[in-house]
């Protein structure tokens, strides 16, 4: 028998860390190699950690909602059966034991707020802000003893500073990194008021987006492009293509095409900031943003340069399906460099989007919509659209991002049913 | 060193200092032949002789007076209330002379008496032979008021008690007599008087207390240990004056503060403590200041059960101790 360290696998390129959001075992649970023991989640993705032996889970280690760097031992098994009998289940219940008193803690939250004499002193002595510290009182009460810790242990910084930098961000942007979040001002709740927990998917949301509105100095840019021709031409092939292929021939995909042809030939586009230097990327990797009820994900259509209006197609509604099922991997969120996203299908017709950190760019495409416009003097019933540039002004400027938009609209009004297949 | 109970070490410091000087006699009920009805007089008769261990009447109030007038005539009397119950008809002459005399007089005269009595419940002593009487006297400037908890400070408390020059009351619990025991040294030893003690350090919570209370807060303490919660106990050993430095470091060395008496609860001296907190320590307090004392009721009952309720003891420290610790 022998016992087997389970660290955090690295889940991704420029992952560093990952907060255990459930384990999947318990204490005494067999499990074989490669099942799945824990559900981890990245900034990027959400994952599920495999066993890397076969065995008997002996102890965990990390909690659940504990944050690991990648490499950090989160449970040990014992690699052979017949480990002892009578003690599973004693430790069996005491970890049941302990994961109530831990439900109980987090249940009552009544005295988080009520802050003692001594607490206030010494948080305002100490620059600490209490509403980043978890009491250990009665009621989730900070005791006086909560605050000697946070200064002892001299992670005061840290209470002010929660954003998770991976390793590479933290090279390229080492002012920034250090920069704390802003302080949250306290609200007050009246009763019958709900009080939702920030968590998972949403707290890495929020810190992404603060991370780019913050860092990112952000300017926008609006072209009308006429698609009446893109759309008679798609309408005219969707139930066809739908009935050949098994999913939709969206005009989402067309946009995608032609976004990728013209980041093709306007590269600064295609790039990112790295303090010193700005970073062109060879390959076109775009990032689409999806929705899943409270969540948001971007995962990436990798070569989208090289694909066929179909094969773009087919990666939205693949990895559309998968984000709204959860199975979206870490591989399928990786290597994004420039950001298209869809507002459109909420039926928006101008908005300014918040830069996928740390791409250059991101472009809206927004509602197709019919209107009247002038055509040699004539009103004509058009098919139009907006599509909305956010550009970081520190990498690019309004004469590329219009000659990008110019090229991105030239291609879409171009499309018919003449020079354009699908396939 | 030898092992010496709480009632061997009073003995062995009126012993001591009868022996030391001549001017130190001793006057109370039965104290003479019997010894004492508790023996803490047990031998001094027959070492000293009837001129100093003197049978008095059954009139507190003359064994107080013949003992301040003896005092103010240049001796060093240590009176003896048999109970601390039966003070009330010596209060007259305690408070009204004996407190007074140096103040009235200009500092004129003296007044270098110990009056010594047992006080405390938990002997089923009921009503007259079980109260706590101190704050009777807590707030008479002039006085001071010494309360012992193990046989080390009793016996160099009581030899401060009697060299001191002003009068001093020394109260003793009965019940800790024959209950505790601790190493005493043989050497004449004084212990200083207006000075509190820490029993035991800590850091989570503060517990202030005296008298046999600081034994169930150290009884509590060690159980609590086990939990984690670490307790920092200080034994006040003089009640008045109160040692108002150390009260103010205990409270701020945790901010949580729990303050214990047998006495009853409303104007007991605690009270006086927790003043002192509240006007020295709020920024660092973490927590309401706490009391456990005995229930506002005339005196201890008789019936057992009655008196158990009434009795502070280690189950009500250990749990009064554990929510503060919780908070």
């Amino acid at each position: 028998m022998a016992t087997e360290k389970i660290n955090m696998p690295q889940l991704g390129e420029s992952v560093t860390e990952g907060t255990i959001s459930s384990w999947l075992v318990g204490i005494g649970d067999k499990v074989n190699k490669y099942d799945p023991i824990a559900e981890v989640m990245t900034d990027k993705v959400n994952a599920e950690v495999p066993s890397s032996f076969t065995g008997v889970i002996k102890e965990l280690i990390a909690q659940e909602g504990d944050t690991i760097e990648v490499g950090e031992l989160m449970c040990y098994i014992d690699t052979e059966g017949g480990v002892g009998e009578e003690k599973t289940p004693v430790s069996d219940e005491k970890v049941e034991v302990e994961e109530k008193t831990e439900d109980n803690a987090n249940a009552d939250q009544s005295m988080k707020k009520r802050y003692s004499p001594a607490v206030l002193r010494m948080a305002q002595e100490n620059d600490i802000d209490l509403v980043q510290v978890d009491g250990t009182g009665k009621g989730g009460r900070i005791t006086r003893k909560d605050i000697e810790k946070i200064i002892a242990s001299g992670e005061v910084q840290k209470a002010n500073d929660k954003i998770p930098a991976s390793e590479d961000k933290k090279q390229q942007e080492p002012e920034s990194a250090k920069k704390p979040s802003p302080q949250v001002s306290q609200q007050t709740t009246q009763s019958g008021d709900i009080e939702i927990p920030v968590t998972g998917v949403r707290k890495v949301i929020a810190q992404n987006m603060v991370r780019s509105k913050q860092e990112i100095p952000h300017a926008w840019m609006t072209v009308e492009v006429d698609v009446t021709d893109l759309v008679n031409y798609r309408n005219s092939v969707k139930n066809e293509f739908k009935q050949k292929e098994g999913f939709s021939l969206t005009f989402f995909a067309f946009f995608v095409k032609a976004v990728a042809q013209a980041l093709k030939e306007f590269p600064q586009l295609n790039s990112a900031w790295a303090g010193d230097k700005i970073i062109q990327k060879k390959d076109i990797n775009l990032s689409i943003a999806v929705a899943k009820d409270q969540e948001l994900f971007v995962p990436v259509i990798k070569h989208a340069d090289e694909k066929s209006i179909k094969g773009i197609a087919k990666d939205i509604y693949e990895l559309a399906s998968k984000a709204r099922s959860g199975k979206l991997t870490s591989e399928d969120m990786q290597g994004g460099t420039f950001t298209v996203n869809n507002t459109g299908s909420f039926g928006s017709i101008h908005s300014m989007g918040v830069i996928n950190y740390p791409q250059a760019a991101i472009l809206q495409i927004e509602s197709i919509v019919k209107r009247p416009m002038i055509i040699n003097d004539m009103f004509a019933a058009r098919d139009m659209v907006n599509l909305s540039l956010s550009l970081d002004h520190r990498i690019l400027d309004g004469l590329v991002c219009g000659q990008f938009l110019a090229r991105v609209k030239e291609i879409l009004e171009n499309i018919n049913k003449d020079n354009t297949n699908v396939y | 060193m030898p092992v010496m109970s709480y009632i061997q070490a009073v003995t062995t410091a009126l012993k001591e200092e009868m022996q030391r000087d001549e001017k130190v006699f001793v006057l109370g009920e039965d104290v003479g032949k019997k010894g004492g009805v508790f023996r803490a007089t047990d031998g001094l008769y027959d070492e000293f002789g009837e001129y100093r261990v003197l049978d008095t009447p059954l009139a507190e109030s003359a064994i107080a007076g013949v003992g301040i007038g003896a005092a103010m005539y240049g001796m060093r009397p240590v009176a003896e209330m048999q109970f601390a119950d039966f003070i009330m008809p010596a209060v007259n002459q305690i408070i009204s002379e004996a407190s007074r005399i140096r103040y009235r007089s200009n500092n004129d005269w003296d007044c270098p008496i110990t009056i010594r009595a047992p006080y405390g419940g938990g002997v089923h002593g009921a009503l007259y032979h079980s109260q706590s009487v101190e704050a009777v006297f807590a707030n008479q400037p002039g006085l001071k008021i010494v309360m012992p908890s193990t046989p080390y400070d009793v016996k160099g408390l009581l030899k401060a008690a009697i060299r001191d020059n002003d009068p001093v009351l020394f109260f003793e619990h009965k019940r800790a007599y024959r209950l505790l025991k601790g190493d005493v040294p043989e050497d004449d030893y004084v212990l200083p008087i207006g000075k509190a003690d820490v029993k035991r350090e800590g850091s989570d919570i503060t517990i202030i207390t005296y008298g046999l209370c600081v034994h169930f807060a150290l009884q509590a303490a060690e159980k609590l240990a086990e939990e984690g919660i670490d307790a920092h106990i200080l034994d006040l050993r003089t009640i008045y004056p109160l040692d108002r430095e150390a009260i103010i470091e205990a409270a701020k060395k945790t901010g949580k503060v729990l303050l214990i008496t047998e006495d009853n609860k409303e104007g007991s001296i605690i009270g006086e403590v927790a003043a002192i907190i509240a006007e020295n320590c709020l920024f660092d307090l973490d927590a309401p200041v706490q009391r456990l004392a005995g229930p506002n009721i005339p005196a201890m009952p008789y019936a057992p059960t009655m008196e158990k309720y009434f009795m502070v003891n280690p189950d009500k420290v250990e749990k009064a101790m554990r929510e503060l610790a919780e908070f």
